[in-house]
């Protein structure tokens, strides 16, 4: 099988695959050191100020190479402690167990995981000790990739853009005041009226596998892509820019289905390898056809926050807003990654 | 005949290193319909696993079992993680206490394991998972050891199933985990957890061989797996 693989030279800014989540986390400590501590063995990124007596904690963790994802949306206004993983292998429950300690105010914490087995069953676990420690956890799962058939056939829905537009509007709830049920239920129903589809031009390598993911040629793209390369619908032929957007914007309109007249958070966003420039392109695509269909864009989102390590492609993501998911969005927000308000 | 502590010390170290030595041929496995980390994940377990275990391995079976899982489930991450760490917890659990095993108490932990498995992965028969070689395995160990079966026969028989479960999970779709996602494109492929549990299966047969056999380095996967590349 790999006698067939075409390899490919790790060219990338690393030291060792080993080394590299640490030293990363060791920079991204350093880099913020007025917003995040970063503990080791297990890893965890936790708010400076945390735990925040009488607050809601709000936990999230998953594979690393989705940066900004979750770490650098640790902080006033979103998340109070991120797990990251080895590169795109969910995190170990010691990390979610410490995390979750580390940040129980006594309000109780809710966990914030994306929908595949791994994460599922290490979150569970995690929560099992959490509880026999004595904190109250709740749970939330997002699968909001319409890529996947969501039935009795596959593990449901992947979770993905979804997750980062959640983890901004809970954190925010949490922030004013919202308890454990309250903030739960806002979780769910973000994630009930949320919908994502991603493409792929080009695969990742995962340092410590060294070559490829997947194979694709130069005219192709990938169709229904996840976060870590995992195949998607099909694979196509390329096509420009308006067209995919199109593809994408089209599909996830149909699946909630979004209808003439809601307000939607349009969020655009790229896979680690793809320039801003080509995602505006994408994003003034998307405007335009949810605007031709009736559904208003009331807020957005452009930039590459979820991302697949270098991987070239562009996922697009619609929240139906309400007076509360909008006013949860626009509270104020410091983190590493996302800042306003303050 | 009994199983010492000993033995089982030497199945895990076999596993590590039969691991190790298919680390990439598992990852390759779980590239075609995953997401190619199953071999670097589980070594990266086994690593762990190794020095977590040194100072067990004069303990009981069950410690050492329990040492093994605890140390899966806080380094292996993914769906492998929690899967082969509940497994040995369960397994080890049902021989707390035990230096020596009888062999009918040695295939009942491994069941306990595998319940353990499917509480935590919800699988079902047939959906391309390590479920469907661990279920065939155990019940022949079971039934062989019904027979009056030696455990080394037992262990053979399961072997032999647990390679043709393996084998069974090219043509399946898979309807649990990554594999999933990609619907009928799944069909073909082997599973990589699948594969693991078949040299799990396989290791233990070798340690727990009558005469036993040579060292783990020595033994010779060559002509059915991919050997490393570097
Ligand atoms: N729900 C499940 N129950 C039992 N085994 C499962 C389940 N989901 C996945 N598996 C097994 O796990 C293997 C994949 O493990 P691994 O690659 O380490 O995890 P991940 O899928 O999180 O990357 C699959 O080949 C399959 O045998
Ligand atoms: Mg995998």
């Amino acid at each position: 099988m790999a006698e067939a693989t075409v390899t490919t030279r790790l060219k990338k800014l690393i030291n060792t695959p080993e080394s590299e989540v640490k030293d990363a986390l060791a920079g991204m400590a350093l880099a913020h050191a007025d917003l995040i501590r970063v503990e080791y063995d297990p890893n965890v990124i936790i708010r400076k100020d945390a735990p925040k007596k009488g607050k809601v904690g709000l936990v999230s963790g998953g594979g690393s190479g989705h940066e900004p994802m979750h770490g650098g949306y640790v902080g006033r206004g979103m998340l109070d402690a991120a797990c990251p993983g080895a590169v795109f292998t969910s995190p170990t429950p010691d990390q979610m167990a410490r995390a979750t300690k580390a940040v129980d105010g006594g309000a109780g914490v809710l966990h914030v995981v994306k929908n595949y087995t791994g994460d599922i069953m290490n979150f569970e676990m995690a929560a099992e000790l959490a509880r026999g420690e004595g904190s109250q956890v709740n749970a939330v799962i997002t699968n909001d990739d319409v890529a996947v058939q969501d039935s009795l056939y596959t593990a449901g829905r992947r979770g993905v853009g979804v997750t980062v537009l959640l983890e901004k509007i809970v954190g925010g709830a949490a922030e004013a005041g919202y308890d454990l049920q309250k903030a739960t239920e806002l979780a769910k129903k973000v994630n009930a009226n949320g919908r994502s589809m991603g493409m792929a031009l080009t695969s990742c390598i995962v340092p410590a596998a060294g070559k490829v993911t997947f194979e694709i040629a130069d005219d192709e793209m990938e169709l229904g892509i996840g976060i870590h390369g995992e195949p998607g619908r099909e694979r196509t032929k390329l096509k420009p820019a308006d067209e995919i957007a199109e593809i994408l914007t089209s599909t996830v309109v149909k699946d909630l289905p979004f209808k003439r007249g809601d307000e939607v958070l349009a969020f655009v966003n790229g896979m680690g390898g793809t320039p801003l420039i080509e995602l505006y392109v994408v994003y003034n695509a998307v405007h335009q056809y949810l605007t031709k269909e009736g559904i208003k864009v009331s807020r957005s989102l452009v930039g590459s926050y979820i991302t697949s390590l270098e991987m070239a492609g562009t996922s697009v993501t619609l929240l139906k807003l309400d007076a509360e998911t909008t006013k949860f969005w626009d509270a104020p927000v410091h983190t590493p990654a996302l800042r306003w308000g303050v | 005949m009994a199983v010492t502590t000993a033995q089982l010390v030497d199945w895990i170290e076999r596993y590590a290193a039969v691991i190790a030595e298919q680390k990439q041929y598992l990852t390759g496995l779980d590239a075609a319909i995953g997401d190619g980390d199953h071999g670097i994940n589980m070594d990266r377990g086994f690593q762990q696993v190794l020095i977590k275990i040194a100072p067990v391995k004069d303990k009981d079976a069950g410690t050492l079992l329990k040492t093994t899982g605890m140390a899966l489930v806080g380094s292996v991450g993914g769906a492998g993680g929690p899967l082969y760490g509940t497994f040995f917890i369960r397994a080890g659990t049902a021989l707390d206490g035990k230096a020596e095993v009888a062999d009918a108490d040695l295939v009942a932990a491994l069941e306990a394991g595998l319940k353990g498995v499917v509480e935590r992965g919800k699988a079902n028969l047939k959906d391309k998972t390590m479920v469907d070689v661990l279920t065939p395995a155990l019940e022949q160990a079971r039934a062989r050891l019904k027979e009056g079966a030696s455990i080394a026969d037992a262990l053979s028989a399961a072997t032999d199933a647990a390679e043709a479960g393996m084998k069974a999970t090219i043509p399946l779709k898979a309807l649990k985990g990554r594999a999933s996602y990609l619907g009928d494109r799944s069909i073909g492929h082997q599973d990589p957890g699948a594969t693991s549990s078949y040299y799990l299966l396989r290791t233990l047969r070798e340690a727990l061989a009558d005469p036993p056999q040579g060292a783990s380095t020595s033994t010779s996967y060559v002509g059915r797996e991919q050997q490393p590349t570097s």
